[in-house]
């Protein structure tokens, strides 16, 4: 934000506010009720300046009573207050300014014809009160839009930028080279299963690629590539994986970004059970509250192996994600407990796709 | 070492089953070299270098409790060839590139394989490389270790690092002050000092490295030196450049 130059900007329309104003003041003051030119502007000059200050510390009331957020008869109350004080004050400042004049330069009428236009100037004071309160809320209205607009720009950034990381995300290197690794260990100690390891890693290689173009699948489908990705890593890790999972047929047409969870089944891998020498299990769990999903990863956990994942770059895509798609309506909690970590994400449940 | 010894003994560690069989078929075309034992993990293959005196270790980085750097740590170096085995990290990748240590990329081909081997069994192992040093390179840049391994006698322990009082230089070794108790470790102080946060340890002495939550407070101490009082009491020597250092520290914070 260029603070400054707003800040200036306003400056300057106040310098040119307090010339016209008193200008006007200065000219009807002379023409209309027959002062002298010199009590005039010396008259005109200070009030003017005063006349600012009024319009200007409109500012802080307006900005304690933001419109729309606190009833009309309230604001209205407050400023009408604010208003009759200030130009109360407005003009018995200018009557004393009105006696000083008359001794100061020997004359003798300035003092009786200000009390004779003394109305005039309550209703100008109370005006210019107003006039500052319009011209505040207009500035803070449009100052809104602005931000309300870079706001809208940056989560559209953040959900694209979300969306590229997980599609980079869905296929680790590590995860690539390590299974290509048992594969080749395979290809001798046992040919069928290295067949069928390769089967799979196909299988999941075209399922995420698959994925990545679309913008939410029903959970269902998300659950059968965790499947995939689990039986990939069962050929690594043997018997030291274990899966459960429990997913009811309401839940599992309920739509989702796409690869929403995979990222943390493989933290529930790589911070989990690869932590632990005798192994663990991770647990898949999601139930349907009438509109709300919740979908929770449980994974054996080693409190020991040091590895603080609470704020993880996986977790954290995760989480992005979620609020690029559903805003404050999503919700994610990873804690860890003893020796199980879980992570739970609840968000609207949606059937079809909405706009 | 040379050739002309009978039979090479070999360490296998991996805490992937199928990983180990792919080196043990490899291994098995290589009569002279009989493989002492597999270790599935790092607290494993301490406990089978200690007793099997191996001559050829090949390691995994990525293990459960102990990774493959901290079990370089804490084993006897002299006379072991140590081949890492990795899938693709490129931090370690890095490390082991400047530090000139051997190691496979998983999955590796039997040329790369024998390649690897005849390199392990003619060069003599390399004294200079600092495991710690290896393993601070294996990180990436702005992480600091989260534990310390240390082994007295048989037995391993891990100190996750705010556990740790402060360290204390004796010669070659550092001495770990921690929950009341003390733990020698083979390591340099400016060792142990690469490898923790410097925003939480601060090397307030030529010989004493703190935690820096532990300090309460610092009072004079003679002419123009200092201590340090920590929160169990105890009270350390403050050198005038550790002085600065701390309250460069401290005012960063506040």
């Amino acid at each position: 934000m260029d603070g400054s130059s707003t800040r200036k900007t306003g400056l300057a329309a106040l310098a040119i506010a307090a010339v016209l104003f008193a200008g006007i003041l200065a000219t009807l003051l002379v023409t209309n009720w027959g002062l002298d030119w010199r009590a005039a502007i010396a008259l005109a000059a200070p009030m003017s300046a005063l006349a600012q200050g009024i319009a200007w510390s409109a500012r802080y009331p307006c900005r304690t009573n933001p419109l729309g957020r606190r009833e009309p008869w309230r604001i209205a109350l407050t400023h009408i207050t604010a208003a009759l004080v200030l130009s109360y004050l407005w003009v018995g400042i200018g009557r004393i300014l009105a006696q000083w004049i008359d001794s100061g330069f020997g004359l003798t009428h300035t003092y009786k014809q200000f009390l004779a236009m003394q109305t005039h100037l309550y209703a100008a004071g109370f005006c210019y009160y107003l006039l500052g309160v319009a011209f505040h809320y207009m500035v803070f209205a449009q100052k809104a839009s602005q931000e309300a607009q870079e706001r809208a720009l940056e989560s559209v950034a953040r959900a694209r930028e979300a969306e590229l990381s997980a599609l980079k995300a869905q296929i680790n290197p590590h995860f690539l080279y390590n299974s290509l690794n048992s594969i080749s260990a395979l290809t001798s100690i046992d040919p069928t299963r290295a067949r069928e390891m390769c089967v799979a890693l196909a299988d999941f290689l075209r399922l995420t690629l698959g994925m990545g173009e679309k913008r939410v699948i029903p959970l269902g489908e998300e659950v059968s590539l965790l499947e995939k990705y689990c039986a990939i890593e069962k050929v690594r890790f043997g018997d030291r994986l274990t899966i459960k999972e429990e997913i009811p047929d309401d839940a599992k047409v309920c739509l989702l970004p796409p690869l929403l969870l995979q990222p943390l089944f493989e933290n529930a891998v790589v911070h989990g059970i690869a932590q632990i020498p005798e192994g663990g299990w991770i647990r898949l769990s999601a139930t349907r509250h009438a509109d709300r999903l919740s979908v929770s990863v449980e994974n054996s956990w080693d409190p020991e192996a040091g590895s603080s994942r609470r704020n993880g770059v996986g977790l954290k895509n995760v989480q992005r994600r979620l609020e690029a798609r559903y805003g404050n309506a999503a919700n994610l909690q990873a804690q860890a407990e003893d020796d199980v970590f879980r992570v739970s994400l609840v968000f609207p449940a949606e059937t079809e796709e909405k706009k | 070492m040379s050739g002309s010894r009978q039979k090479w003994k070999a360490l296998i560690v991996d805490d992937e089953e199928l990983a180990r069989k792919l080196l043990r078929e490899m291994l098995s075309s290589h009569p002279e070299i009989e493989i002492a034992a597999e270790c599935g993990n790092g607290m494993e293959a301490v406990k089978a270098t200690t007793e099997y005196k191996p001559d050829l270790l090949f390691l995994d980085v990525q293990m459960p409790k102990l990774t493959g750097f901290d079990v370089l740590e804490l084993i006897e170096r002299d006379n072991v060839g140590v081949i890492f085995v990795t899938a693709y990290d490129q931090y370690a990748m890095k490390a082991f590139e400047v530090h000139a240590v051997d190691y496979l990329l998983k999955p590796f081909s039997r040329e790369r394989f024998e390649a690897a081997l005849e390199r392990a069994k003619h060069q003599k192992p390399k004294r200079e490389v600092d495991p710690a040093e290896l393993g601070a390179a294996a990180r990436p840049a702005g992480q600091y270790a989260e534990r310390i391994v240390v082994k007295d006698g048989t037995k391993v322990t891990l100190i996750p690092v705010m556990k740790l009082d402060y360290a204390e230089a004796l010669d070659d070794y550092v001495s770990l002050a921690t929950e009341g108790k003390k733990h020698l470790k083979q390591q340099t102080i400016s060792g142990l000092e690469l490898a923790l946060d410097p925003r939480l340890f601060v090397r307030i002495h030529r010989s004493y490295l703190v935690n820096l939550e532990r300090v309460t407070r610092i009072e004079p101490y003679g002419k123009d030196s200092k201590v340090a009082i920590l929160t169990n009491g105890v009270r350390l020597p403050v050198s005038r450049a550790g002085y600065a250092r701390l309250k460069a520290l401290l005012d960063e914070k506040n």
